[in-house]
């Protein structure tokens, strides 16, 4: 896939933070995101997984330009312009930010409680200065308030009167409001519970037909990945190991590490109780990367190989690239 | 007549004073838990699983209420143990650590943080036990080893902020397990801990109930979680259950709209094709109960008139799968 059919491209990307400078000491440096490649395509939904400390939120961010980018590229693409994510100016990071928006994963820490709904809603509206007058406004707050299923009486209420799918369909309204085209969704089912969580998946996949969106989709829930998303990625300690579009991940899965979260996830059926595939160990601190492959530690097919040289990212079929030396 | 279960909870009523009133989280529950058994409490966020959990050790705060008719009875080798009516630190010694062990979700709250793993776990060995300092320490660092912390005699030493997440929490499974408790309280043990670790402290909590033979009740919100580790299982919503049964029954043959509300909602991994179907509406707030089934709002099986108006009794499914609603067996003919 090449630039022109894609709507975010990234080409190894890196997002370094410095920690522990001392008095004389340069300090660590920890590579939170590690010289990351992938093309998102327009009108996609794109699913990036990883346990935490993967850092897939900090990737997630760094298209955004929410996190510092300390080498490589992000491309945004839309009709009639392209950003340059790292080189932006001023001007046009303001435009930027009206095409691409980021919803939070916790609908109770992300609204002020100060502010009634219709006030979160219209905010980026009047910061942008997208809007002439306030009945303008309003009626932009009321036409994506409907969309979001939103009960048009809760728009003069204060959030503390929400239960969390309500407070989630009240952000996705606010990061909506500006009609963006690229949507960062950051875990924004992960603090529903199992009953709401499916009527928010539904709601971002009506949407995302309704209003021409490109989903970048974030979360440890492969279930939820699987259901949802045309694409996934799945990242480890900072790099991405396996992307395939969605079905093939997950019936032909070929990094062991893919293979290991799937087989990690508990079955439904109770006579289902044999051992997961099971990971030694937990992952180590970004710190201190393994040589070589940065699964080799906790991988159950790992050779000296491993832990010496470092895995090409190959194509093995179309779109389903993989970092293993024995994927086949 | 069977033997007396290990725990029964009887009419358990739990309400909690604030400034809008009384609150009801806990509404006329009652169970049994066998020695040995493990019993899955399932519900989502205010179903009053917790509050349930914390009944049994009466740990709920200052301003809880429990209802006049509600009762938890241990039954010990010597003798019945009336939780509720239990007064006096020195007398709730015995579900605090002594018959009764708890694990819960953050493991990173639940240890001093000041103060090392090894002291906090020979403390609670010096309370519940005639052991010395010495033995409980070596017991503690035997206790490490065997929940599969590698260099537990110099680990034990550690602080909680110097364990991985999955290590605190193998920590914490030793620590309640080391006064070799009776019954066993795991609130969202895994709930914090990413899909691989998970599965490791599900493994090693599986092999700990073989060896140890405590019964357990586990709380989750998550069925795949139940559906690996419990024998019996009991749905919860609102504070009420709404269904119960061996763990085969209730998860393939679900009777209560409820229960089959949450299994299709569920993102399964083997029908990807299979569109998500919400539960409708949301959970209502505690302060607005519903009146009758307090399922009802949200219920595809809403009968009115019925519904609304009478609390549904518990019709037996089978001989071990209760489900309270009276629309159960219309939906058992619909299965069939």
């Amino acid at each position: 896939m090449s630039i022109q059919d894609s709507h975010v491209w990234v080409n190894n990307l890196s997002v370094h933070f410095g920690v522990g400078k001392g008095f004389l000491g340069a300090g660590n440096v920890l590579k939170a995101v590690d010289e990351v490649s992938l093309e998102i395509p327009r009108g996609s939904f794109f699913g990036l997984v990883g346990e935490s400390g993967s850092g897939k939120t900090t990737l997630g961010r760094a298209i955004l330009k929410a996190a510092p980018i300390s080498d490589g590229e992000v491309r945004y693409r839309d009709e009639d312009v392209e950003f340059d994510v790292a080189m932006m100016t001023k001007a046009e990071l303001k435009e930027y930010r009206r095409r691409a928006q980021l919803i939070f994963q916790d609908p109770y820490a992300a609204l002020s409680p100060r502010m009634t709904v219709r006030d979160i809603i219209a905010e980026p509206l009047e910061v942008m200065k997208l809007t002439k007058s306030r009945a303008e406004t309003d009626e932009r707050v009321r036409e994506i308030a409907a969309k979001c299923r939103l009960n048009l009486e809760h728009l003069r209420r204060f959030p503390h009167a929400f239960s969390g799918g309500q407070r989630q369909r009240i952000s996705i309204a606010r990061a909506l409001v500006c009609e963006p085209k690229f949507l960062v969704a950051d875990e924004s089912v992960a603090a529903l519970d199992v009953s709401i969580q499916a009527d928010i998946l539904n709601l971002l996949k009506s949407l995302q037909k309704d209003m021409d969106i490109t989903f970048l989709f974030i979360s440890h829930d492969l279930s939820v990945v699987a259901h949802t998303c045309d694409y996934v990625a799945v990242m480890y300690l900072g790099a991405i190991v396996e992307m395939a579009p969605s079905r093939e991940l997950f019936t032909a899965p070929k990094h062991p590490y893919t293979k290991a979260l799937l087989s990690a996830i508990p079955s439904l059926d109770p006579d289902d109780r044999g051992r997961a595939q099971k990971l030694e160990g937990e992952i180590p601190s970004p710190l201190n990367k393994p040589s070589g492959c940065r699964f080799h530690t906790r991988c159950p097919v790992a050779v000296d190989r491993c832990s010496a040289e470092i895995p090409a990212w190959r194509e093995l079929s179309t779109g389903h690239k993989v970092a293993c030396h024995f994927a086949e | 007549m069977m033997a007396a279960p290990l725990l029964s909870v009887r009419n358990l009523t739990v309400q909690f004073k604030t400034d809008e009133g009384l609150i009801t989280t806990v509404d006329n529950v009652s169970f049994n838990i066998a020695a040995g058994e493990v019993l899955g409490l399932v519900g989502e966020s205010g179903s009053g699983k917790s509050v349930t959990a914390k009944a049994l050790m009466k740990l709920n705060a200052g301003n809880t209420v429990y209802g006049p008719e509600s009762s938890i009875t241990l039954n010990l080798d010597d003798g019945p143990v009336d939780i509720l009516s239990l007064q006096k630190a020195k007398d709730l010694k015995i579900v605090r650590g002594g018959a009764i062990s708890m694990i819960f979700q953050e493991p990173m709250a639940s240890f001093a943080p000041a103060i090392t793993i090894g002291d906090q776990m020979v403390e609670q060995l010096l309370l519940h036990s005639a052991m010395n300092k010495k033995q409980a320490r070596e017991l503690s660092i035997e206790m490490l080893d065997r929940v599969g912390i590698s260099d537990a005699g110099k680990r034990i030493d550690q602080y909680a902020f110097e364990f991985s997440g999955g290590m605190r929490q193998r920590a914490m499974i030793a620590m309640a397990l080391s006064t070799k408790p009776k019954l066993l309280i795991a609130d969202e043990p895994t709930t914090a801990l990413d899909v691989t670790i998970q599965a490791q402290v599900i493994d090693l909590m599986k092999d700990l109930i073989g060896e140890f033979g405590m019964a357990i009740l586990f709380i989750t919100h998550d069925l795949g979680v139940i559906a690996q580790t419990a024998d019996r299982v009991a749905v919860m919503y609102l504070g009420r259950v709404m269904e119960t049964g061996s763990v085969r029954e209730v998860i393939r043959t679900p009777a209560h709209p409820y229960t089959q509300g949450l299994l299709n909602a569920l993102p399964k991994l083997d029908h990807l094709d299979e569109p998500l179907t919400p539960v409708p509406g949301d959970i209502p707030s505690p302060l607005e109960r519903p009146d009758g089934c307090v399922f009802h709002t949200r219920c595809p099986k809403f009968i009115p008139g019925t519904c609304d108006t009478a609390r549904p009794g518990e019709v037996s499914v089978s001989a071990s799968h209760q489900a309270a609603c009276v629309a159960v067996e219309s939906v058992l003919e619909a299965v069939s």
